[in-house]
């Protein structure tokens, strides 16, 4: 069942013109991106630095105003002006933020920083039953109890992520946005991380979009995937296709340059040369052409459509070519 | 308790220090007979004068009689008078402190306020309009601001009254003076902190919880925006006062602004010492108060406190 639907969202930036005679120039940030998250699904959102994932979840919560296209949660649209109703649909969205550090005021305690969100949507909770349920919510994410009254700057990395965590929880939200939770974290911690939400998600059930650069940690946590480039998606399907069988030469150049120990040197892998171009500037036709391997004559002035088997869709002429399943080799 | 000690011992060692410094520039500044006695006096006089208040003595012999004197409580007379310098200057603190706490409270009205409001509402009109009136208000010279206040509300609108003391209404225009000029310090500082604060992830997070705007900036903006104004707050204690020496000048107002003023140009030596004392006394005690704060104010620094030096 379809939790949330985001239909063709964009987000543009107008910046001020190049020089004296410059026309206005058009930053598109994230650039007609449709997705859809079922109840308890969690789809991972990858892509490079910079190509938009971070705008797309807070376009989809409605933190900041979208120059275009819809969002749907449960039904109801989702609105960008902070209104009651903004304020009282934050019970179903939460979203934990890269930087655990940061996301905490410094001046509360752990237990008030986790307690606040019932403070705001549960004001009649008697104090007893919040005390309890913030000592319910340490126990879920594996902070000692003993830690309630401490402050954010007497907690590791680890332990104050577990805290944001703790704290998009405390309302059993339906959806969680994590962009980037992990990346600001040690290896050893990451794994940690991990487990935990495995664990969260098998208990409580809610929905997620996670937002990362870091391929492992999305395909061990997502059970879908998109991936984004220049502010759109290129490709989107479930975990595994994703990443076993990739159709779009963008998806397969970031497949193949996952490190792994087990594999041999005899696979070939795509390497991308060159950085994204400037969004400002978006190449013409399919946007990755010009640091496409496989690009052709026509990639170059048509904008490939995104051509959907099953629940896999990829935007790409090789593929809506007819060539669906074989791998071209240049 | 080990921190608040050393905090303390320094205190002293600065208050000792300005007062050290004022009693050998004093002197070394000119001798107070002349402007005690009058140009025509024989030197027989000068010389008995001198002898009478110890200026007979090397500086250094004077100086350690000075400490040796405030060490047992005795803080000098009045060469006007010879009422002891300590009563004379008390007499005339409550008259001082009736014009610059309602003006601190002014500042503070006023200031934090018309701060917030300007990072609330940044890069519009309202915002730009407080910065212009704040950058007016602390680069105008008090003296200036006094005068302009006394020829609007006093010369034409005969509101209040030029100068003097006694009533309410005499109050006004030295406490509006010294008030406003603070206002537009605390303005500014409030701002840039509010706006430091309202960059960052808990905020955005605040608001992402579902809590109104007012409520963020309630409970969770000003707080941690408060260190930086409580700090400008302490600093302004002792800028008060000086405002006060220009402000009880410009209203004759008999406070130990104007008091020092006169000392000063009549060399009484005791009376501007005390006075020095006692003001350096208050900027060191509001710093202190200040750094006390703080660890109420921010849980690291109360880490850091406990640690000790």
């Amino acid at each position: 069942m379809t939790l949330l639907e985001v239909d063709n969202i964009s987000r543009h930036y107008k910046l001020p013109p190049a020089g004296f005679r410059g026309e206005a120039r058009n930053l598109r940030a994230v650039d007609g991106v449709s997705f859809s998250i079922s109840k308890g699904e969690t789809l991972g959102l990858v892509g490079e630095s910079g190509c938009g994932k971070s705008t797309t979840g807070r376009l989809v919560l409605g933190h900041i105003p979208r120059s275009g296209g819809t969002v749907t949660f449960n039904g109801r649209v989702v609105g960008t002006k902070r209104d009651a109703q903004w304020r009282e649909m934050r019970r179903h969205l939460q979203m934990v933020y890269q930087d655990p550090l940061g996301a905490l005021d410094r001046r509360w305690s752990i237990a008030n920083q986790i307690g606040e969100p019932l403070d705001i949507h549960q004001k009649s909770m008697p104090k007893a039953e919040r005390a309890e349920r913030v000592a319910g919510l340490m126990a879920d994410v594996g902070l000692r109890p003993d830690l309630a009254q401490r402050f954010p700057h007497e907690l590791s990395g680890g332990q104050r992520q577990r805290v944001v965590i703790a704290r998009a929880l405390a309302l059993e939200p339906e959806l969680i946005v994590f962009d980037e939770p992990v990346s600001a974290l040690d290896v050893s911690v990451q794994a940690q991380m991990l487990n935990l939400l495995d664990d969260l998600r098998a208990r409580t059930s809610f929905a997620s979009l996670f937002i990362s650069h870091d391929l492992k940690v999305v395909r061990h946590i997502s059970d879908r995937v998109a991936v984004m480039y220049l502010g759109e998606i290129v490709e989107q399907g479930p975990s595994e296709t994703i990443f076993r069988a990739p159709q779009h030469p963008y998806t397969k150049a970031l497949a193949a340059a996952i490190p792994s120990a087990r594999r041999s040197d005899k696979t070939e892998r795509t390497l991308l040369s060159g950085a994204p171009p400037n969004p400002v500037n978006k190449p013409s036709g399919c946007t990755f052409h010009p640091r496409c391997p496989m690009a052709m004559p026509v990639c170059a002035q048509v904008k490939p459509t995104m051509t959907i088997d099953g629940l896999h869709g990829v935007a790409c002429h090789l593929v809506s070519g007819g060539n669906t399943n074989s791998v071209v080799t240049p | 308790m080990k921190y608040f000690l050393v905090r303390l011992l320094r205190a002293l060692v600065t208050i000792l220090a300005v007062v050290s410094l004022c009693f050998i520039v004093l002197r070394l500044a000119g001798d107070p007979s002349v402007a005690m006695l009058g140009p025509d006096v024989s030197a027989a006089e000068i010389a008995a004068f001198r002898q009478r208040w110890g200026l007979d003595q090397p500086l250094h012999v004077q100086f350690f009689q000075f400490i040796w004197a405030v060490m047992h409580g005795d803080l000098g007379y009045s060469m006007r008078g010879g009422e002891p310098a300590l009563s004379m200057v008390l007499r005339h603190v409550p008259q001082t402190l009736a014009i610059t706490v309602p003006a601190l409270l002014v500042s503070i009205a006023i200031g934090v306020p018309a701060g917030i409001a300007a990072a609330l509402y940044r890069n519009t009109w309202f915002d730009r309009l407080i910065i212009l009136v704040s950058i007016v208000g602390y680069t105008v010279p008090s003296f200036v601001l006094a005068l302009v206040l006394a020829l609007v509300f006093s010369v034409s609108l005969r509101w209040f009254p030029t100068g003097g003391s006694g009533t309410l209404a005499h109050l006004v225009l030295p406490v509006a003076t010294i008030g406003l000029i603070g206002a537009a310090v605390i303005a500014r500082y409030t701002r840039s902190a509010m706006l430091e604060v309202d960059g960052q992830p808990f905020i955005r997070t605040a608001s992402a919880k579902g809590l109104r705007r007012g409520a963020v900036v309630r409970r969770h903006a000003l707080p941690n925006a408060a260190v930086p104004i409580v700090t400008i707050l302490g600093f302004m204690v002792g800028s008060t006062v000086t405002g006060a020496v220009v402000v009880e000048t410009v209203f004759s107002w008999p406070g130990i602004g104007r008091l020092l003023v006169t000392s000063v140009a009549a060399r009484d030596l005791a009376v501007v010492q005390v006075i020095t004392l006692l003001v350096s006394a208050a900027m060191v005690l509001s710093n202190l108060v200040v750094d006390l704060l703080y660890g109420f104010l921010d849980p690291r620094m109360r880490a850091s406190q406990s640690v000790g030096e």
